[in-house]
């Protein structure tokens, strides 16, 4: 079972491009559809807490869904599955690219690639805001964010801690009057 | 050194990193490019685009990738490893605690901050890649091709919603005719 779970998550880290998120489906297909391990609810009730843990999704997923099969055993056969192939994938790039990026032609196709990559970033970032149903009052929250680390070079934990707590004591001061 | 240095960072990378892997390039970013300087920012733009283009979450291709080039297959094997700690670390307590209050108000009290902050973080890691390093040709007198490109890539993303390899693959045709 060990090696199933492995193999499985050999096969989902290997083929899913764009994140985390794309490889849910791929995961839910395979261990509830197909083997039946875990049950529909079961699943979606994991994901939930998984999506509030800090750390790289696609391996928290692989550790959670493991460990519920077949205990740490499980976890670390999944996990293990899940960062292989992209670990080997970029090894491979790593020691390929190191040698052909001084290269005219590469050089000009990654002029045009890089301020693409700056597209691809900040469009994300202007959808959360937008999903995150802000009102005047809370809009300085991303903005202020986006400022201190960019202009002031502060760092992005710290602001992280700041967030959490903030929201924490926030919302436990809302609750108290 | 190095692998002492690297197995540090991405263990905290790995421990704050929370909102998916958009929120870690911030994160990286500042410790790899402007901390440490193990990266310009010209590289970290050009493993970002391969990180889209290969299988795989962003946070581990670019952990091995920055550790390959700091500190060869160690240092590849050595930052992967100490991104994912935390995670595992995690687990007992996770386990133990979440799963049995999946509807914590706390942990929505937290998130209600986190969430914003998050965009933010993201926001930060565009704006900082919007530099001279990655935007080669902006001037009065130039042909400000890259701002175009980013422009162009910039909508086609976030209002049509086109695949991120589609429009990578479409900005290297273009820089490589246009350059």
């Amino acid at each position: 079972m060990c090696f199933q779970l492995f193999r499985i998550f050999l096969g989902i880290g290997a083929f899913t491009l764009g994140g985390g998120y794309a490889m849910l489906s791929m995961v839910e297909k395979a261990i509830v559809e197909q083997k039946k391990w875990v049950k529909e609810d079961e699943f979606w009730d994991m994901i939930t807490v998984v999506q509030t843990i800090p750390g790289v999704f696609a391996i928290n997923t692989a550790l959670y869904v493991g460990y519920k099969i077949k205990g740490f055993r499980g976890a670390a056969s999944a996990a293990l599955g899940a960062a292989l192939p992209s670990f080997l994938i970029i090894l491979l790039v790593a020691i390929f690219f190191v040698q052909i990026k001084d290269n005219e032609i590469v050089e000009r196709i990654f002029k045009g690639i890089r301020p693409c990559v700056v597209a691809l970033i900040l469009a994300p970032s202007i959808k959360m805001i937008q999903s995150a149903k802000l009102t005047w009052k809370t809009i300085f929250i991303p903005i202020a964010a986006a400022l201190l680390i960019w202009q002031c070079g502060f760092s992005p934990i710290l602001i992280i801690i700041v967030a959490t707590t903030g929201g924490l004591l926030w919302g436990m001061y809302r609750k108290w009057i | 050194m190095d692998l002492i240095y690297l197995s540090y960072v991405f263990f905290k990378i790995g421990l704050f990193g929370f909102g998916g892997g958009y929120c870690m390039i911030s994160l990286i970013q500042h410790e790899v490019v402007d901390n440490y300087g193990w990266m310009t920012s010209q590289s970290f733009a050009d493993i970002l685009a391969i990180s889209q283009m290969t299988p795989g979450p962003i946070s581990i291709n670019t952990a091995t990738y920055v550790g390959y080039t700091v500190a060869g297959l160690s240092g590849s094997i050595i930052a992967t490893l100490a991104l994912c700690l935390p995670s595992i670390l995690m687990m007992f307590f996770v386990i133990r605690f979440l799963f049995k209050h999946k509807d914590n108000k706390y942990i929505a009290y937290i998130f209600s901050g986190l969430k914003p902050a998050v965009a933010g973080l993201i926001l930060a890691a565009a704006l900082l890649l919007m530099n001279k390093e990655n935007f080669s040709d902006v001037g009065l007198d130039n042909k400000n091709i890259s701002i175009i490109i980013c422009a162009a890539t910039f909508m086609a993303s976030f209002f049509w919603k086109v695949n991120a390899m589609i429009l990578i693959a479409v900005s290297g045709v273009a820089g490589f005719l246009l350059f």
